[in-house]
């Protein structure tokens, strides 16, 4: 479930950084960092840095809580949205479940391979399965979004 | 037969957050809730169990998603846990006459052992419940209502009864209703039911056509079997006295039969065109909008004395002002709720009130209320279908989406 680019890219920075402790600042700053946040929707952006993209998704629970996932819409590329504004939807037989922008900004990719598999949302929901990416105008929102740990207890 | 409104409630059909959707499907349920006699056998067998009519039932079993279970009663077969639902027994010399009077079905013309669908009627021709009736006798039928609806109903036969009873027609002896009460109820259903349960039984199950009914001897119980159900697959619908359900039902769901949640339930019996009560049919609504004007009896639809008569007798003769129809929409699925619009002039002139992406067809089904004049109820109509502020393309379709696969003999 923990996403691989949370688990491995700051720590392979960190052992750069004291195997090779004379690295050319400007390689230090090239490198970007990411970082990944979930909301109360149960939806989770995964923010870099570097090019400013907030990948957004839903989470494992969510996918295995709902089903199997057979529709599902998305935004169009080039839409400005505010975090909250109703941007999609995710359905399963049974229920249809509206997805949020969990932050701001425009939206620079959507995730194609969804119309025609909807499944990736339940076979690898943080990862192949991801929904749209969003070119963050207020990347200070991610401030605002829970921790893995602050997201699994508020469900738990 | 139909599920209860609390289905639209507790499984949620209609959009919602996801959250929300998740908070609906949570696996614990209130301590208040009810349980049918097999509640435990759910969850040794893995259920995940919500609330539905105030009763806690099985939306899902194991790692068996809702697809692959819809798909396996239409190629196979699948067990429903329906003990939810009210089976009470109706007995006394006017029993016809009072069932009669409660319905506008024909059920003096009914044979013996033989089920029908039926609707109890408001004063106004608006539907309390729909209901399936199986005759045993002219003094003995045997009746199943929603869940959901069982407060209404109880409440509402009980005082039809005492008015019954105390007049002209009880002179013979009253008229008395017994409510099964914890008597299990399953439903064996898909192209498989019936070998699979012939080989528990001697009895010739050739011999039992859809919509007629027996007391079946099954490996030693003796046991009501009603040939129908409510996905469109052959299949039975079997009541079990409390002590023996849970055996029952171990012996009715080994392989090939899957055990099938109520999540499975919906999209059958919504592919099969039938209606849920408190989604696609309630009291403002009269048989003849909502297309059952069939089950009204022959002879009935004249001069028949029923509840409700004169409402529908002023519909029959003034026309209805909406009917139920059956919708294909393109682009996404349309739930209950979604308004359905004249595309030309973008007026609204309807509601969906059932819709699911139907996994036989690979199609958005619905089905919904469109008014009359305009000509949108005609099959082929072009409607448009709002979804998330998107108007979409429909198509009125007629009904069953999925055709039904009754056994009517051989």
């Amino acid at each position: 479930m923990q996403s691989i680019l949370r688990g491995a890219r700051p720590a392979s920075v960190l052992r750069a950084q004291i195997a090779r402790p004379r690295v050319p600042r400007a390689v230090l700053l090239s490198r970007t960092l990411v970082t990944k946040r979930y909301t109360v929707e149960h939806e989770a952006v995964e923010y870099d840095d570097a090019t400013g993209l907030g990948m957004v998704c839903i989470t494992d629970h969510a996918q295995s809580s709902l089903g199997d996932v057979v529709f599902v819409e998305l935004p169009a590329v080039g839409t400005t949205v505010e975090k909250g504004d109703q941007i999609g939807a995710v359905e399963s037989v049974k229920a249809a479940s509206d997805i949020y922008a969990p932050v701001s900004g425009t939206i620079e990719a959507v995730n194609e391979e969804l119309s025609g598999q909807p499944g990736l949302l339940n076979k690898s929901p943080e990862e192949k399965g991801w929904l749209c990416k969003i070119k963050m105008s207020k990347p200070e929102e991610m401030e605002e979004l829970m921790t893995e740990e602050a997201y699994q207890d508020s469900w738990a | 037969m139909a599920l209860s409104p609390l289905l639209r409630a507790s499984v949620g059909l209609r959009r919602a957050p996801l959250h929300a959707s998740l908070r609906r499907l949570a696996t614990s349920a209130p301590s208040e809730l009810k349980r049918t006699g097999l509640h435990d056998f759910h969850v040794e067998n893995g259920a995940k169990m919500v609330p539905f009519a105030g009763y806690s039932m099985p939306l899902a079993y194991g790692d068996v998603g809702q697809v692959a279970s819809h798909q396996h009663v239409r190629t196979d077969a699948g067990l429903f846990d329906v003990g939810h639902m009210v089976q009470s027994n109706f007995r006394g010399p006017t029993a016809t006459g009072f069932l009669e009077w409660l319905t506008p079905s024909s059920l003096s013309s009914l044979k013996p052992y033989t089920s029908t669908l039926s609707v109890l009627l408001n004063e106004r021709g608006g539907i309390i419940d729909d209901t399936v009736i199986t005759k045993h006798a002219e003094d003995a039928f045997y009746v199943v209502t929603n869940a959901g609806r069982r407060e209404r109903d109880l409440e509402w036969f009980k005082q039809r009864l005492a008015e019954w009873n105390a007049g002209e027609h009880a002179a013979n002896g009253p008229v008395e209703m017994e409510v099964l009460e914890n008597w299990g109820l399953v439903a064996l259903q898909g192209p498989k039911a019936a070998s699979y349960l012939q080989a528990l039984t001697a009895y010739d199950l050739t011999q039992l056509t859809f919509g007629k009914s027996a007391f079946v001897p099954i490996e030693g119980f003796n046991l009501h079997v009603a040939r129908g159900g409510y996905t469109g697959e052959d299949g039975f619908e079997i009541s079990i006295p409390p002590a023996h359900t849970v055996e029952v039902a171990t012996l009715l769901s080994k392989s090939p039969v899957q055990l099938t949640g109520l999540g499975a339930r919906d999209s059958l019996r919504l592919e099969a065109g039938m209606c849920l009560y408190g989604s696609d049919l309630d009291e403002d609504t009269t048989p003849l909008e909502a297309g059952l004007g069939w089950v009204i009896g022959k002879g009935r639809k004249e001069s028949g004395v029923f509840i409700g008569a004169e409402g529908l007798r002023a519909q029959l003769k003034e026309g209805v002002p909406k009917r139920r129809v059956g919708l294909v929409v393109q682009g996404a699925p349309a739930r209950g709720g979604a308004k359905i619009f004249d595309p030309a002039t973008e007026q609204q002139i309807g509601t969906v009130t059932s819709g699911i992406p139907s996994p036989t067809l690979g199609q958005n089904i619905a089905m919904g209320y469109i008014k009359s004049g305009g000509g949108w109820q005609k099959k082929g109509a072009q409607v448009a279908v709002e979804v998330r502020g998107k108007m979409r393309e429909a198509k009125v379709v007629g009904m069953p989406f999925v055709p039904a696969k009754y056994f009517r003999g051989v």
